[in-house]
């Protein structure tokens, strides 16, 4: 006999408003199986909760229904209070009748009879419920870091600290990332190099830290404190216990006309290199698309002048599995391509350039040795256009809509250094907004404005011409003087939007982790869990969640990392109950579910049945690990025969809570 | 301002004067900018305030070549073309004739002109 109580909240005036809640408890309670149905003006606060709690023992319940918010936000609160009651936390069910009905409702009446019938439903559901036990599952003591910028990077130093082995994957030859690549960080004008390669060596040097360079994610099976993970390493063609980074191999190679990425393609570099100095690890690497020894077999001389005889042309990819207790993402991220700005010129005048570009142009290791000087010809511009917003902030196919943030910065950084070490050149900057909220930024923009006059000017860039004379000219519009300008310009420098590597859409598919349109990883919560993805153990650092600068992405590398010790802190983790469980007599053998599990925690096997005539006869069926299980119920919607099931939500709780929304 | 004309604007444009950002692209692409009283973005910043009479008043309408370079390049996708042919329209409506009579046009003919420029001129000047 069953003997369930309803509870409904009035959630101060969230639900109460526009839900009629002494009429749903008044409806709930004829319902079969109800003997008590309240309503409490906040029904988590703790005299709510007392409320539940002293029914169920002094009405001896069977089962507890919540009318109130998403069980998203308190569904726990209730399991806790019914478990220290002595109830099964599991005969607990959420009737959500706030995001789902009070908030999206205005009318009263309305509102109400849908409020009523999704108690209904609930009560439906609860009769059904079974008392569940959650098992403890072990947490692997070892993180995995995807991506070797200074995200993965502080993140791994701070996973490490805590003395927890950490594992980065960078898909480079080389760790550092993006900041590798810049000259100088603002608003302190600091070397970039100066602050990142030591970190980047402490990264190495760490025997916590083992970085997987040139190689990629290839699988991710598991779940939350025990995920296993493929990883491909690359064939570098070099062996890396053995190279030494002497660079002697990348003198020596004949091949030299591969255009170099570290420097954004301004130079070139030889087939076998080493991408720039401070490179970790040090070890070289043989591009097999311009290799004369890979590709015609004839050469050879980089293993002829290697004295570590650490060339290995015969190196085949290899793949290594490893476990891991947590997964960080930090992937981040890539200017757009320009191609389709026709307007701005990029594809047809070198002297065009994207802010990234100027940074190696004015990097004392990038192709200039740091003089600022024009691709085309050489010589020093001395007169500079830049423009912002280029592709951000645009509502068409071209661009992106979001704001790529970290442009207002660096472009005054790059006006305020080219105006300090080549003070007879003029700068221009177009803008549409300076937007410079941060710790010192406006002050810093300010300086560029007041002590190194670089001319800010409001309005856009409409048309970038190449002139015969090796000129460009630049018509644009000064929207406050209500004019439009022509520049006569050496040099246009646009700062390209932002987007997340393109490696990141086919990782979030394998860590079922959530994107949102312009693919940045989805936080759990966007402001009270913004480095936690919404599936469990995987956490999110740096520009992969969205747009940030150095500073930003530090503390957020530093964020991930904490979640991720919480996490390996624990020895082990209370599971799901609600797992599915397969009927052996019923399955047919099909592997639809197999195929649909994302978690890979079907497998089939081959089992002996006794048929009612005595004899017997081995079945292939399918068996549910509910270790790794994670109750998302894809293979119970798959499976033709119905023999899938699954603990908490099974196919008989559904159906009952149609039939009462229907009747 | 005139609430209906702002209306009849917005409506025979399909343009959302809204979504402008104010960049300023329009009037930096543009190659009539010098001929122009009003410039693109003021057509736009104007008809979101309503001031649709000034603009009708102003020589600016005629003299926009619709070569839609501000179409093309708007970021925000405002189309501000759209919206001085559609001030234009008022404006050819409200004087309850066409400012180019077909009858005209042999008089102005030249062999240097485009068909295209023909088409154009009534497309602009007439209802």
């Amino acid at each position: 006999m069953q003997r369930i109580g309803v509870f409904v909240c009035h959630c101060g005036t969230n639900i109460a408003a526009t839900v009629d809640v002494k009429a749903v408890a008044e409806a709930l309670g004829h319902e079969a199986g109800v003997v008590i149905a309240q309503d409490y003006q906040y029904m988590c606060s703790e005299s709510g909760q007392e409320l539940v709690k002293s029914a169920i023992r002094e009405q001896k319940l069977t089962g507890v229904v919540i009318c109130s918010c998403s069980p998203r936000m308190h569904e726990n609160t209730f399991r806790k209070a019914a478990a220290s009651a002595g109830l099964n936390p599991y005969l607990v069910e959420v009737a959500n009748i706030r995001e789902q009905c009070s908030w999206i409702h205005k009318d009263i009446a309305t509102a109400t009879e849908k409020a009523i019938i999704l108690g209904k439903a609930a009560v439906a559901k609860v009769a059904l419920n079974t008392p569940l036990t959650s098992m403890e599952s072990p947490v692997v003591k070892r993180a995995l870091v995807i991506g070797g910028g200074i995200a993965g990077i502080q993140t791994a130093l701070d996973i490490a600290e805590a003395g927890f082995d950490v594992d980065i994957v960078e898909k480079n030859p080389t760790i550092g990332g993006k900041m590798a690549q810049i000259d100088k960080t603002f608003p302190t004008l600091d070397c970039a190099a100066c602050i990142l390669t030591p970190k980047m060596v402490e990264a190495s040097q760490n025997e916590r830290i083992t970085i997987h360079s040139f190689s990629e994610v290839e699988d991710v099976k598991g779940f939350v404190g025990n995920f296993t993970v493929k990883i491909k390493k690359k064939a570098r063609f070099v062996d890396e216990t053995k190279c030494t980074g002497c660079g002697l191999c990348t003198e020596k190679c004949p091949m030299k006309k591969v255009p170099n990425e570290f420097n954004m393609g301004l130079d070139n570099r030889s087939a076998i290199y080493i991408p720039f100095a401070q490179a970790v690890p040090k070890v070289a690497t043989i591009d097999p698309n311009y290799c004369m020894m890979l590709k015609t077999g004839k050469c050879g001389v980089c293993s002829k002048v290697c004295s570590a005889g650490a060339i290995d042309y015969k190196q085949q990819d290899t793949i290594i599995e490893q476990q891991y207790g947590a997964i960080v993402v930090a992937t981040g991220f890539n200017p757009i391509k320009l191609d389709k700005y026709d307007e701005f010129a990029y594809n047809q005048c070198p002297d065009v350039v994207t802010s990234l570009e100027l940074e190696r142009l004015m990097n004392a290791a990038g192709p200039n040795g740091g003089t600022l000087l024009r691709p085309s010809d050489k010589t020093h511009p001395h007169t500079i256009v830049f423009v912002q917003c280029v592709g951000s902030r645009c509502d068409d196919e071209k661009g992106k809509p979001y704001c790529s943030k970290i442009c207002c910065m660096y472009t005054a950084k790059h006006a305020m250094l080219i105006r300090e070490k080549y003070p007879d050149t003029e700068v221009y900057v177009f803008y549409i907004d300076v937007r410079t909220p941060g710790k010192n930024f406006d002050e810093f923009y300010r300086r560029a404005v007041e002590q190194y006059n670089v001319h800010y000017i409001k309005g856009m860039v409409g048309k970038v011409t190449p002139k015969s004379d090796g000129k460009i000219d630049v018509q644009a519009s000064d929207l406050l003087a209500n004019e439009q300008l022509h520049i006569n310009a050496d040099m246009v420098v646009l700062a390209a939007a932002i987007e997340p590597d393109k490696t990141a859409r086919p990782l979030a598919t394998m860590l079922t982790t959530q994107m949102d349109t312009n693919d940045f990883f989805t936080e759990a919560h966007p402001k009270l869990r913004p480095v936690e993805s919404a599936t469990a153990g995987i956490f999110l650092s740096g520009a992969c969640q969205g747009p940030k600068d150095i500073p930003e992405t530090v503390a957020q590398g530093s964020a991930a990392a904490a979640k991720a010790i919480g996490l390996l802190c624990k020895n082990s983790i209370t599971c799901n109950p609600c797992t599915a469980h397969s009927d052996e007599l019923m399955c047919n053998g099909c592997s639809s579910c197999e195929k649909v599990c994302p978690y890979g925690a079907i497998t089939y096997i081959d089992k002996e049945f006794r048929m009612p005539d005595r004899t017997t006869k081995i079945r292939r069926v399918a068996s549910v690990n509910p270790a790794v299980c994670q109750g998302c119920g894809a293979c119970t919607v798959a499976c033709p025969s119905g023999a899938m099931d699954l603990s908490g939500f099974s196919n008989s709780q559904i159906m009952a809570e149609v039939d009462a929304i229907c009747k | 301002m005139n609430k209906n004309l702002k209306e009849q604007v917005l409506r025979s444009s399909g343009v959302n004067v809204l979504k402008c950002m104010r960049c300023g692209k329009c009037s930096a692409t543009c190659p009539s900018y010098d001929e122009m009283e009003y410039h693109p973005h003021q057509f736009v910043y104007m008809v979101e305030k309503g001031d649709i009479g000034t603009l009708m008043k102003s020589e600016s309408i005629y003299k926009c070549l619709t070569c839609f370079a501000c179409v093309e390049r708007c970021p925000r996708g405002v189309e501000p073309a759209k919206v001085v042919e559609a001030v234009r329209l008022a404006a050819v409506r409200q004087q309850g004739g066409n400012r180019l009579e077909p009858t005209d046009i042999p008089a102005l003919l030249d062999e240097d002109l485009p068909q295209q420029a023909i088409v154009t001129a009534m497309r602009k000047y007439a209802k």
